[in-house]
């Protein structure tokens, strides 16, 4: 049997991949994104970007109602965009198998919370697996197609960063043969949710989970440790492999189906020891279930609730001694900012200096937050910040709007920014949103998106025009502007502030990262400038302070001239060739 | 080394510099060579410039893919202000391969200065020199192989020239 080396993302398309899956949807999102990315390089499965991850599952139900074996992969905030549907597919249940993957993002490595996506299982009431390795995910993924047809439900796949974006050996195995499913014709009873067929499926749901209960004594590994057997380990997932690190001597009952719990599995090994702890990333989601069984599990407190576990973590949570290290003073890790020549810098310092707030939302341009640029006052979900402006003109009045600018990227408009634009035409407001267009769903790693005329697999798209949108919307104030000219920037958002309507500018320079645009650097003339810092506000990684005054790393600077406007002195030219 | 002993090779660097290259190719030669291999890293917010940290672990079965802290047998950090930052993840006796070492800052003002130091982590482990060039080969573009191989090997030699192979 073959074997590579791959991440918990490749394994995951890699399993969905042999178990013949037919459909496969996403939207890109960290840890997520490249399960579908990986899905993309095997033939004959229908891949794409959906707009959302609502539409994403929506559009996988579809296929599964209809007979077809489908995967959909989010973050786990993903999966609240995904709810509404989520909730009743419980109800309905599937007609090829289905598997939805929430990667979590225990410590907050690229998100803007840490929910324990373990209670939309619970939630739900779906099935739920969790592997500790990528040779695991690969194994469970395929296992989860079976179980999900068997059982007549969504299965819920739960990973975390540090398994998606973990690299472990895994065993191949030729991938099933994938004919063209039967259609299955769709039974009203079972798919329409009207409140009387909906009744008797919620009873279907029930039933379902007392079953899978007795099922998930069939997916629990024991083992025993090297100790006297005294103490026992309760835990799943990456943590597992910490356990099984800090206390090779311990006693562990690893749960791979952690909802529905096995109660049986449970008891049993927790009446075979003398102490049980429950070692678990982020909530109480399992120690709450093993306290409802009776049995009594060590308080650990809640220090270890939030962030991200490891080897030494989970050592300390077990009282073992951890190696001390002398932590050398030294600089703190460096912050991300935005790249040399991004073309959201120009917007960020235009609002800074204008002195509105502004408020924000996900993707690269969230980093106009932090200094200098420091133009950002609100950042909580996709497509709220557009929402965020409006909010605040309905509770202080028109005049309010114009030291308001909501700020979006074109493939989060696209998400979840259509609405409340529609929103704000429809209810009278006269906010100020700037659309960020580079076109690309550039946080994640270059992503195409309705916008950007290709699709995953590759194939030319229709691409939307921003402009038009708005306007079918009811926004007649829309102007489309580059982003490389902050005359033009800041002329752009005083008009449109200044306006009683509803205002959209549009922001459109490609991502620097994308065409590697790259013209001819600058660099300062140091007998000219006086260092007053006027360049350094603009937060480019290319301009640094030196012994010998400031200057252009010429490796960085990719000619945007933003700093060549802001320098009053005219310090800083093009490089003479 | 032993069988049952788990190696730790810690990579840090800023986003950009090829962290991740370095730290993919070290635990593909891991692999090819016939180890057992882990290898941890983050995305998303942290490529943006900011720091980077990526875990390698070989053995003969390796279970977390994360180092326990101040356990890594080798830094490899590709700029010297990580390198300062990572110092107490070395174990006592470790390793240290960063711009400080003879010709690695000149290498490191080339774009495949990162192969150069990672030339220098290859005298120190115990991979097929073939497993390496395979690793390389596989991660590389085309287009850069022939400059990134090249860097490998002038950093190589310079471990044998120096002290020779100082892997226990």
């Amino acid at each position: 049997m073959e074997r590579a080396l791959y991440s918990g993302n490749e394994a995951i398309a890699r399993g969905a991949c042999e178990a013949g899956v037919l459909v496969a949807t996403a939207y890109p999102g960290t840890p997520s994104t490249e399960i579908l990315e990986s899905l993309s390089r095997y033939s004959g499965i229908n891949v794409e970007w959906s707009c959302n991850e609502k539409v994403a599952l929506e559009v996988a139900s579809g296929a599964s109602f209809s007979g077809a074996r489908a995967l959909v992969a989010m973050k786990h905030v993903g999966l609240n965009v995904a709810a509404d549907p989520l909730m009743t597919l419980a109800y309905t249940g599937v007609g090829g198998g289905m598997v939805i993957v929430s990667a979590d993002d225990p410590g907050m490595h690229s998100s803007q919370n840490e929910q324990d996506n373990r209670f939309f299982a619970r939630f739900a009431g779906i099935p739920m697996l969790e592997p500790c390795d990528s040779d695991e995910a690969l194994r469970l993924t395929k296992q989860a197609f079976d179980l999900s047809e068997r059982f007549d439900t969504p299965v819920l796949l739960r990973v975390t960063t540090r398994i998606s974006h973990s690299k472990g050996i895994v065993q191949l195995e030729d991938p099933k043969p994938r004919p063209q499913p039967e259609r299955i014709p769709l039974q009203p009873s079972k798919y329409v949710m009207l409140p009387s067929h909906a009744r008797r499926r919620a009873i279907v749901r029930q039933e379902r989970l007392a079953a899978l209960r007795r099922e998930a004594e069939n997916w629990v590994s024991e083992e025993r440790g090297a100790g006297n057997g005294s103490v026992g380990v309760i835990t799943s997932g990456i943590v597992y492999n910490y356990v099984r690190e800090a206390a090779p001597d311990l006693d562990i009952l690893r749960l791979i189906m952690t909802y529905p719990l096995p109660d049986e599995a449970v008891r049993r090994f927790a009446e075979k020891h003398s102490r049980i702890v429950v070692i678990e990333e982020l909530d109480t989601f399992l120690t709450d279930q093993v306290r409802a069984l009776g049995i009594e599990t060590e308080d650990l407190g809640s220090s270890w609730k939030t962030g991200e576990l490891d080897p030494d973590r989970v050592a300390r949570m077990l009282g073992r001694e951890v190696r001390e290290i002398e932590v050398v003073k030294g600089p703190p890790p460096s912050p991300p900012v935005m790249c040399p020549g991004c073309p959201h810098r120009s917007t960020f310092a235009v609002l800074r200096n204008l002195g509105v707030e502004v408020t924000g939302d996900i993707g690269c341009y969230t980093l106009g937050a932090l200094p200098p640029l420091s133009a950002m006052n609100t950042c909580v979900n996709m497509g709220g910040g557009v929402a965020h402006a409006f909010g605040i003109e309905k509770a202080h009045g028109p005049q309010s709007s114009e030291k308001t600018v909501a700020v979006i990227g074109d493939s989060t408009f696209l998400h979840s920014g259509i609405t409340p634009l529609l929103d704000i035409v429809y209810n009278g407001g006269t906010t100020t949103t700037i659309i960020l267009d580079n076109a690309t769903t550039a946080m994640t790693g270059r992503q195409d998106h309705p916008g950007t005329g290709r699709r995953l697999d590759g194939a030319q798209a229709p691409a939307v025009d921003l402009e038009a949108l708005c306007r079918a919307l009811g926004v007649n104030d829309v102007r489309t502007i580059g982003a490389y000219d902050l005359d033009t920037v800041e002329q752009a958002v005083k008009q449109a502030l200044a306006r009683r309507e509803p205002s959209v500018i549009i922001v459109k320079t490609p991502c620097v990262l994308m065409e590697r645009r790259r013209g001819v650097a600058y660099s300062i003339d140091v007998d000219v400038c006086t260092e007053c810092g006027a360049c350094l506000e603009l937060g480019c990684p290319a301009i640094k302070e030196s012994d010998d005054g400031m200057l252009i790393d010429p490796l960085l600077c990719t000619g945007c001239d933003l700093c060549r406007q802001v320098c009053e002195l005219q310090a800083i030219q093009e490089e003479e060739a | 080394m032993s069988d049952a002993e788990t190696r730790n090779v810690l990579f840090a660097g800023l986003g950009g510099q090829g962290v991740l290259v370095v730290s993919g190719i070290t635990a593909l030669a891991a692999f090819r060579t016939g180890y057992d291999v882990k290898q941890s890293e983050v995305h998303g917010m942290a490529q943006r410039g900011g720091s980077v940290t990526s875990h390698v672990r070989f053995g003969r079965k390796v279970r977390s893919p994360l180092i326990p802290q101040g356990a890594a047998d080798f830094l490899v950090a590709i700029h010297e202000k990580e390198s300062t930052r990572c110092r107490s993840q070395i174990r006592p006796g470790g390793i240290v391969i960063d711009p400080s070492l003879p010709g690695a800052a000149d290498e490191l003002c080339n774009k495949w200065g990162n192969l150069y130091l990672l030339g220098i982590l290859s005298g120190h482990l115990p991979f097929d020199r073939e497993a390496w060039r395979q690793a390389i080969r596989s991660v590389v573009p085309q287009k850069f192989l022939e400059l990134n191989l090249a860097a490998f090997d002038r950093g190589a030699a310079s471990v044998s020239q120096s002290n020779g192979d100082i892997a226990s």
